[in-house]
């Protein structure tokens, strides 16, 4: 059972990892593409597994609870990173007395991120090696291997994924735990941990020495290695690219660099020695050829392969094909060509059809929201969360998106900078789990600088966006252990908000008068516009609704909800009909006009409802200005919103 | 779409299917949008063939995607697989969920590869925004069958019929898609979509997956 091979995920193998290494204290906050990795470890009761309220937190407990001698583990996503940069530059001076990796999951082609930054710069910039496994089974192993290099070296490691890492499946060994022996707990040792100036001078030299001893790791470690195949092309890549690299030109021969950062100088120059011609395939900045040309070795990269998306073996192989025609070396059989390697086949292009990109679902509390927001024309300085969608037609009520919690503080920004009147027409929006992780500081900013700024709260009871999970606000922990809960209006009105106000997001109109009050209160003010998210119980399900032909005059009105389950009917309305008698009647009488007028009404086209779609919210009943839309037949309680 | 009759239907999986000799298929590609279980039907597919004796490597997107955009998942098995996604124009199989989808992915598909997909249309929001407008059926399916060798096209109505939900539509397809493997022994897809799928959905997945292999047998080439 214990070697037993499986499918999974890269997140689930560094779980895996994580938990036969022995970590004890695993920390994260939700983020694309990282999240399973703490959703995995919560499953192991050795382990203490938590949401915490942000990365900087998440990293702080983790190096705590390794300098208290537990081996720890952070996760996050990439921009996450930049939230607990500041105790991750300073970890690095300090070291841990266990092992401490912080896990960072890049998103290369932002599948559901605001860039795609690549944290292999901070490898560099903190000091700190940098392993990066190639596939799930790799992930598994380097995060065991993480903690081993993290107590040898004294130093927090960065394990670096990309979503095609992450979220790759391929089989997995698994072995069993390695309980680590109890330590002493916390050892006093101002020197190393307490980083006033006079300590930190101290310690900066300990890590450029650490940083040398690295380097020499790196000429000869089990994760960089030479594949030497054919000597004409010599490949450095790592990470997904050394895959995509394997699966398009399996004759290359290969420099695989599984430790990022630092880089083994004498193993790159004995690569190149041996090669006719070094390329540098790595996915977004070039980051490894830099380094190299700034070392004098000649190699090219960037000049074939792109800084901006994700590489995969498309973009690898278009790259190859470029320099290797640059080069005149023929992509034959040696380089394990078929012929066809290049080729990007004319039938190949995408076709021009209607765009999916993803959408609020059917009944999402955000709906109702953001058609408020929308219809009152405001400025909505947003954030991060399934609510950013609301940028799209027909809500378009997004006018700003940047990073966790900036909504609340750029609108007091706007309000400084375009005058105390825009906080009449200007809202910050943001969710629950987000308001935890940052918006409270801002908050507090905006009260303790006399602003004026209506803050929403899209209070939905959950982490809805990666997957649904739990935080401070919801009253469980990870691991399902029941928490106290975070109140929110207390919370607010804590701080200094008087203006605090509850709604109900599935209430249209009552959504409509707080959002309008509160833009009225001169000062702070708060609406939490509470609903829990559909997806979270299928039990806020109702019975879909219907729209009844003779009443829907195609006006449109529904649409503009955005909702998914409200279509178009195929046909204008059979208006024509309609249309034809009401204005064959008219034109009786005055002539062109009538005709025009039916002209008009037979492109308009009745709404339906597609009632595998519907949970029957019933904020469609509500802006239907001809009453068109109802509950089935016997309905249990046909009001909407309320209850 | 008429519903057919399918009281004369024998709904048993059929052993006297043998397609696979003319359509090795190794790398498939399964799209659909965002909460019609497209990660679970690439997850059935994984453990089949990682029991069936290949490397597997699968790729999935989680997050933004998954709220109802559209969503693509690459299986790929082998002696030995490197990349977890396909190569564009190289996929071996396209399945999916939603006829607008099949077309939206099919130049992922290599010319003479196998299309399977359901019939069912999900109108994208693009489209009532004043996008362009959604293609019309019969339009895609001669579009799909212009690239493929075969397609083999399910309609909900018809799922509903047969095994009374239309959330089986994944499990049927991938009962369509397992005619095509007849290396793969019976016995590990049923052990699979015992493990995979929730069990007070089972009996009505078996039928779904039945019907898929069933049509599978009777698709045109």
């Amino acid at each position: 059972m214990q070697r037993e091979r499986r499918m999974m995920s890269g997140n689930e193998a560094i779980a895996r990892g994580a938990y036969e290494a022995g970590v004890k204290v695993a920390t994260a906050y939700p983020g694309t593409p990282s999240t399973e990795i703490l959703e995995a470890l919560a499953g192991h009761s050795e382990v203490h597994a938590e949401w915490s309220p942000n990365e900087k937190v998440a990293l702080e407990v983790a190096l705590g609870a390794a300098q208290a001698g537990a081996r720890s583990m952070a996760s996050m996503k990439h921009v996450g990173v930049n939230v607990a940069a500041d105790p991750l530059l300073t970890a690095s001076y300090t070291g841990a007395r266990a092992g401490l990796v912080v896990v960072t999951a890049d998103d290369p082609g932002m599948f559901s991120s605001q860039n795609e930054q690549d944290n292999r710069h901070y490898a560099r910039m903190a000091k700190l090696p940098c392993l990066e496994p190639a596939d799930p089974a790799e992930a598994r192993l380097y995060a065991m291997a993480a903690f081993d290099l993290a107590e040898r070296f004294d130093t927090p490691v960065l394990l670096r994924t990309t979503t095609r890492i992450s979220h790759a499946r391929a089989p997995v060994e698994s072995g069993p735990r390695r309980e680590p022996a109890q330590g002493p707990g916390f050892v006093k040792d101002p020197k190393k941990f307490v980083m006033v100036p006079a300590h930190a001078r101290g310690r900066h030299p300990v890590v450029e020495a650490r940083q040398a001893r690295l380097a020499e790791l790196a000429e000869d470690c089990p994760w960089n290695r030479i594949e030497w195949r054919d000597r004409r092309l010599g490949i450095i890549t790592g990470g997904a690219s050394y895959r995509y690299v394997r699966e398009v030109c399996p004759g290359a021969s290969v420099l695989k660099l599984g430790l990022a950062w630092p880089l083994p100088r004498r193993l790159v120059e004995q690569f190149a020695a041996g090669v006719q011609r070094l390329l540098v395939v790595e996915e977004l900045d070039p980051f490894w050829e830099v380094e190299l040309r700034a070392a004098g070795i000649p190699c090219v990269g960037k000049k074939y392969f792109p800084i901006a998306g994700e590489l995969g073996p498309d973009g690898v192989a278009a790259g190859l094909a470029r320099a290797l025609a640059d080069w005149g070396i023929p992509w034959d059989e040696g380089l394990g060509g078929r012929g066809d390697q290049g080729s990007a086949a004319a039938d190949t292009a995408a076709p021009a059809i209607p765009a999916r990109p993803p959408v609020l679902c059917p009944g999402c509390p955000h709906r109702g929201t953001f058609y408020v927001l929308s219809k009152l024309k405001l400025t909505v300085m947003c954030d991060i969360g399934c609510y950013t969608l609301a940028v799209q037609p027909p809500l378009a009520a997004v006018d700003t998106c940047t990073c966790m919690g900036a909504s609340i503080t750029q609108a007091m920004g706007v309000e400084l900078g375009a005058g105390r009147e825009a906080s009449r027409r200007t809202v910050a929006a943001l969710g629950d789990s987000t308001f935890i992780h940052s918006g409270i500081t801002g908050l507090i900013e905006v009260v303790y600088n006399g602003g004026a700024v209506t803050v929403v709260i899209c209070d939905n009871g959950t982490t809805a966006m990666t997957g649904h999970q739990q935080h401070p606000g919801t009253g469980r922990t990870a691991q399902g252990a029941i928490a106290p809960a975070v109140d929110l209006e207390a919370l607010c009105r804590a701080v200094g908000v008087q203006d605090v106000r509850v709604t109900d997001p599935y209430d249209l109109a009552a959504t409509e008068a707080a959002v309008r009050a509160a833009l009225a209160h001169d000062g702070p003010s708060v609406v939490i516009a509470r609903r829990p998210c559909i997806l979270l119980d299928r039990r806020l399900v109702r019975p879909a609704l219907a729209v009844t032909a003779d009443p829907c005059n195609g006006c449109g009105a529904c649409g503009r909800l955005g909702c998914p389950a409200i279509e178009r009917e195929a046909e204008p309305i059979a208006a024509a009909q309609e249309a034809r008698e009401a204005g064959e009647a008219r034109a009786a009488q005055d002539g062109e006009a009538g005709g025009g007028e039916a002209g008009v009404k037979a492109e308009r086209r009745r709404a339906r409802i597609n009632t595998s779609l519907c949970v029957g919210c019933g904020m469609c009943q509500q802006v239907c200005p001809r009453g068109a839309i109802a509950a089935p037949a016997a309905p249990p309680a046909a009001g909407s919103g309320g209850d | 779409m008429a519903m057919e009759p399918r009281s004369d239907l024998n709904l048993e999986p059929r052993s006297d299917i043998n397609v696979a000799e003319t359509h090795d298929i190794n790398d498939v590609l399964v799209v659909g949008v965002g909460g019609q279980g497209v990660l679970l039907a690439t997850d059935i597919l994984a453990d089949v063939f990682l029991a069936a004796g290949s490397d597997v490597r699968k790729s999935e997107v989680h997050g933004m995607a998954q709220r109802g955009g559209s969503v693509e998942s690459h299986v790929r098995r082998g002696p030995t697989v490197h990349s977890p996604l396909i190569r564009r124009g190289r996929a071996d199989a396209l399945l999916s969920m939603e006829v607008l989808e099949a077309l939206r992915y099919l130049h992922w598909l290599r010319p003479g590869g196998v299309v399977l997909t359901s019939l069912q249309r999900i109108v994208p929001a693009s489209v009532a925004a004043g996008g362009p407008a959604y293609p019309d059926t019969a339009g895609i399916i001669a579009q799909l069958r212009a690239r493929a060798s075969r397609c083999v096209i399910i309609d909900p109505d018809a799922l509903v019929a047969a095994a009374g939900d239309v959330r089986t539509m994944n499990v049927s397809l991938i009962g369509a898609l397992s005619a095509f493997f007849a290396g793969v022994p019976a016995a590990i897809w049923e052990q699979v979509m015992a493990a995979r799928v929730p069990a007070k959905a089972r009996d009505a997945n078996r039928r779904a997956f039945a019907l898929g292999r069933h049509l599978a047998g009777k698709a045109p080439a």
